[in-house]
């Protein structure tokens, strides 16, 4: 069964090439991928991921707002019960806001110019076995 | 929601567990409608869902989307967007959208479409949209699920009607010529009608309807003749005798589904198998040996 991932653009930005890019090396790496596409707010987004019983949310954000919106993401999991969904972010955030998120639950982020790879294999790693049966 | 969400993916990736929840289910309820709306790719098809899901909640019924796309063959990835065109109902309660990967196995997406149906059905859901695009066998299966198939056209270079794969055009209950807006779509309505002509005179004619799906116009007149369509459905007795047919259908699919399963392991683990093959040549032996020697242990559960 492959690991079923909803990416989501989180905040008023309209810029999605690089979260399209991400996109595409996780479906060729295997993943199943959900695009919800952009403006989505908090509870968009985990209603969409409930709705595709995706296993991981990948957050992209731009907007300088990853200090609100994120937790926001992290309370309505909880509101939900569904603290067992992985989040993942990837954006300009500084290194100092990456500890807090990560102490909020988050479980990485990945600042611009990281390697397609080390995404997939980070995932990889977190879900053996749980790419696609062709 | 949650519940019915893990119960989808287990039907996704077939797993056996869920017989017993079905055998309990029965099928759907007869008051859920269930759509299909194929076509070519970028025809409009999600955007016409979001149109349909609007039309729906404005007449107070609550609405599921099955959204499938094919997934790649070679890494068994995918990208699912049409989520992106129904943005606006992301927060109704009574609105359930779901996109689910085609994965390329024979009847197993009618198979999973059909139970996913069940699901949404006994959950409550009026109303059940199945999206899927034109370009392989999905559609065909998919077809065979839904009450009223909707085959959506778009005017333009590459969407022609000439340019539609034989068998596909015999699926349409409705046609819709979608992107109206756009130059060209009344050649795309004439095309269709005088195809019609040429084909042989059935019970049921295919309307075809003319609609902006991005402005969410002739959105009344499609769903008129899908309630048409339906009339005619259970007043020629066809409602009733799908019921069977598709029965037969699921009964022939779960067959082939067993059987490949088990045969593929039995093909990898049975050095006597393998032998034959070489012995032989040929298939035909190892597949009879299969068939006749392993009978009822190709059922899920009773090795
Ligand atoms: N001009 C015009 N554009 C439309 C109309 N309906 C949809 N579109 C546009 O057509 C493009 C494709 O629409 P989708 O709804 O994603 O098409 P689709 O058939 O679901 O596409 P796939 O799922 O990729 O096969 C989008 O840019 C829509 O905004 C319409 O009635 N008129
Ligand atoms: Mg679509």
């Amino acid at each position: 069964m492959a690991l079923r991932i909803v990416m989501a653009k989180l905040g008023l930005d309209g810029h999605d090439r690089g979260v399209k890019i991400v996109a595409r090396a996780l479906r060729d790496a295997g993943f199943e991928v959900i695009y919800t596409g952009l403006r989505q707010t908090p509870e968009m987004v985990v209603d969409a991921a409930l709705q595709e019983d995706a296993q991981v949310i990948g957050l992209s954000i731009h907007s300088g707002a990853h200090m609100t919106l994120i937790p926001r993401v992290m309370d309505v999991l909880k509101e939900k019960q569904a603290e067992d969904l992985m989040v993942f972010a990837g954006g300009i955030v500084p290194d100092e806001d990456i500890e807090k998120l990560k102490k909020l639950g988050v479980a990485e982020v990945f600042t611009p110019g990281t390697p397609l790879q080390e995404i997939v294999d980070y995932l990889r790693a977190k879900f053996p076995g749980e790419t696609a049966a062709v | 929601m949650r519940a019915l969400a893990r119960a989808i993916s287990l039907v996704e990736r077939r797993d056996p567990s869920t017989r017993e929840l079905f055998e309990t289910l029965g099928e759907p309820r007869p008051e859920t409608e269930i759509l299909g709306l194929t076509g070519a790719p970028g025809t409009g098809k999600s955007t016409l869902a979001d149109a349909l899901v609007a039309w729906h909640r404005a007449h107070g019924e609550s609405v599921a989307v099955i959204a499938c796309d094919p997934n790649s063959p070679f890494t068994g990835g995918a990208i699912f967007g049409d989520r992106i065109r129904m943005q606006r109902h992301a927060l109704d309660p009574d609105v359930f959208i779901r996109s689910m990967g085609a994965r390329g196995h024979l009847g197993g997406l009618a198979l999973a479409s059909r139970e996913a149906v069940r699901l949404l059905s006994a959950y409550g859901f009026d109303r059940v949209i199945l999206e899927t695009v034109g370009v392989g066998q999905s559609e065909l299966e998919v077809a065979g699920v839904a009450d009223t198939t909707l085959l959506v056209l778009a005017p333009g270079l590459g969407d022609g009607v000439q340019m539609i794969k034989a068998g596909i055009m015999e699926i349409a209950d409705v046609f819709v010529v979608n992107k109206a807006d756009q130059p060209g779509y009344e050649r795309t309505v004439l095309e269709i009608r005088s195809m019609l002509n040429m084909g042989p005179k059935l019970p049921w004619k295919p309307p075809i309807v003319a609609t902006v799906a991005s402005r969410g116009e002739g959105i009344d007149e499609l769903m008129e003749a899908v309630a048409r369509h339906r009339a005619f459905l259970v007043s020629s007795g066809r409602m009733e005798a799908r019921r069977l047919e598709r029965l037969k259908d699921e009964a022939a699919d779960l067959v082939g589904e067993w059987s490949r399963k088990a045969a593929r392991r039995l093909l990898e683990d049975d050095d006597d198998l393998a032998g034959r093959l070489e012995a032989d040549k040929a298939p035909y032996g190892a597949a009879e040996s299969i068939l006749k020697e392993e009978g009822a242990r190709l059922v899920p559960g009773q090795q």
